[in-house]
């Protein structure tokens, strides 16, 4: 796609008294520029995405203002989990364009410290139909519990099944130092956490962190100019089915069909040709349907796969090796972002405890509402 | 932080106003025949905006099922555990509604329903109820 990824940084994560919305976003920014080899000025075009703390119409204006740069280029993307994914899908299309050289693509929230954990479950509520689905008190992990059940019954996938993703993502943060939640769990653990919407259990749920990530998108002539190790974009693709889940065509089969099958397409690569994925995982049904709509596994095959250790380091597809979302941290639109980061440290080599070996290339995915927006690339260590 | 009850709009008027008399609403288009999963004021297939009201005979078969026991807000705290059901209906089209008496008779995927109105602050809502 013409397109090279020259820089990633993510900041601390986790519970961050002090910390804010813009600052995450600007440290996180300072960080992949040093990472490129580059200087702020070098930057010609912005990309955010949307805070829950400091919520505003023009985040990537606002964003900018902090910062004291003023580049050629600057919007704003919401898709929910989607949004870093589709954003360094529109950073690599401003690059190959010509009209921008270095991209930058920023995300950041602190949604622990910043607001109370009553406060960050309302706000996602809203995202709920006002008219058919919020009067009957609907939840973002209501919603995903409703493809949970249905998936359940139609594939007899148990909880156990489902569980043994939490526990393997609680295995994979353990080896990253900085995870949000790093000591180890069992499966008898996550279904005796508390329900909070049957089948889902408490550590069925992504957490809530405090936390922020950015990477730098170059163009192929400008990656020339930079220290760090470029990352090809080798593919990129989406898929939208709906937003709410009542307007879902099935239960099924998701928009990361479509988005996957675009983005191995560019890459003209196949499921069986990924070293590491890095899928996003607001829930563990949230990555079993990702994981077998997409085509990596069979249906029903994920928690089976994942009770087997297919997911994990050395294992068939090791996934979420920084831990996902839940484990590793979940920071708003950073939290996509974190998987599209760990890919690069993997491809680079410098994922230290957690590197899967000789990985030359990687899957990152992100969703956003309820299964509802998709975007799919494939990255490649150049 | 009250409930959030249905603030209708132009094209969905005709749908709380029948909830309101006890009647049950769904649209098709009157040009290429497809029910609309949910009220619209465009055919979500053709693009048309001659969409037809009819009645419903009540009926469905739930599709998926959750119990929450988390409420997302405090208006929903006395409530759980609450069942929401997402239900396709007979005529083709689909609702999110709450299972009452849900401990008398459990709800189970395939359960056949009949919907029923609750009302809330002087707003009739679609209930379900399993049948029996």
């Amino acid at each position: 796609m013409n397109a090279f990824v020259t820089g990633a940084f993510d900041t601390e994560v986790g519970e961050l008294p002090g910390s804010s919305c813009m600052g995450l976003h600007a440290q996180a920014a300072i960080g992949a520029v040093a990472d490129a080899g580059l200087k702020l000025p070098d930057i010609d075009g912005v990309l955010c995405a949307y805070s829950f703390t400091e919520p505003h119409l023009m985040l990537a204006s606002v964003f900018c203002e902090y910062l004291g740069i003023h580049p050629g280029y600057s919007a704003a993307v919401q898709a929910g989990g989607a949004s870093a994914c589709i954003m360094i899908m529109q950073a690599a299309a401003l690059v190959a364009s010509g009209q921008c050289e270095h991209v930058l693509v920023v995300t950041g929230d602190n949604r622990l410290t910043g607001m109370s954990r009553d406060g960050a479950v309302a706000a996602l509520a809203e995202v709920g139909h006002p008219q058919f689905e919020r009067p009957f008190g609907i939840s973002v992990p209501a919603s995903y519990a409703l493809v949970a059940q249905h998936y359940m019954h139609e594939t007899g996938v148990t909880s156990e099944q489902l569980a043994a993703i939490a526990v393997e993502h609680r295995r994979h943060a353990g080896r990253h130092p900085k995870a949000h939640k790093r000591e180890p769990i069992t499966v008898e653990q996550v279904l005796a956490s508390k329900m909070i919407a049957t089948p889902l259990h408490m550590l069925d749920c992504c957490l809530i962190s405090d936390g922020g990530a950015a990477v730098v998108v170059s163009s192929r002539a400008a990656a020339r100019d930079c220290r760090g190790t470029p990352i090809e974009i080798l593919g990129a693709g989406q898929g939208h089915t709906h937003e709410h889940i009542i307007a879902a065509p099935n239960l099924d089969d998701f928009g990361c069909k479509a988005s996957s099958k675009a983005a191995f397409g560019r890459a003209g690569v196949a499921c069986a040709d990924i070293d590491v994925a890095e899928i996003y995982d607001s829930f563990t049904i949230t990555l079993a349907v990702e994981l077998e709509s997409i085509g990596f596994f069979e249906r029903g095959e994920a928690g089976i796969a994942a009770e087997r250790g297919d997911l994990g380091l050395g294992g068939r597809l090791p996934c979420n090796t920084h831990g996902g979302l839940l484990s590793y941290g979940h920071s708003g639109a950073a939290g996509g972002m974190f998987h599209a980061v760990e890919a690069v440290h993997q491809l680079r080599g410098r994922a230290g405890a957690r590197q899967v070996d000789g990985a030359r290339l990687a899957f990152v995915h992100g969703d956003g509402g309820i299964l509802s927006a998709h975007c799919s690339l494939v990255f490649g260590a150049h | 932080m009250n409930r959030p009850l249905p603030r209708p709009t132009a094209e969905t008027k005709p749908f709380w106003e029948g909830c309101a008399s006890g009647v049950l609403r769904f649209q098709s288009c009157a040009l290429c025949g497809t029910v609309q999963r949910i009220p619209r004021s465009l055919c979500a297939a053709c693009q048309s905006d001659a969409l037809a009201w009819h009645q419903s005979s009540g009926l469905g078969r739930v599709l998926s099922h959750t119990t929450v026991h988390r409420a997302p807000t405090p208006a929903f705290r006395g409530e759980v555990p609450y069942v929401i059901a997402l239900i396709d209906m007979d005529e083709g089209f689909r609702l999110m509604a709450n299972v009452a008496d849900a401990t008398a008779a459990p709800v189970g995927i395939g359960s056949r329903v009949q919907i029923g109105f609750r009302e809330i602050d002087g707003v009739a809502l679609p209930q379900a109820k399993v049948c029996p």
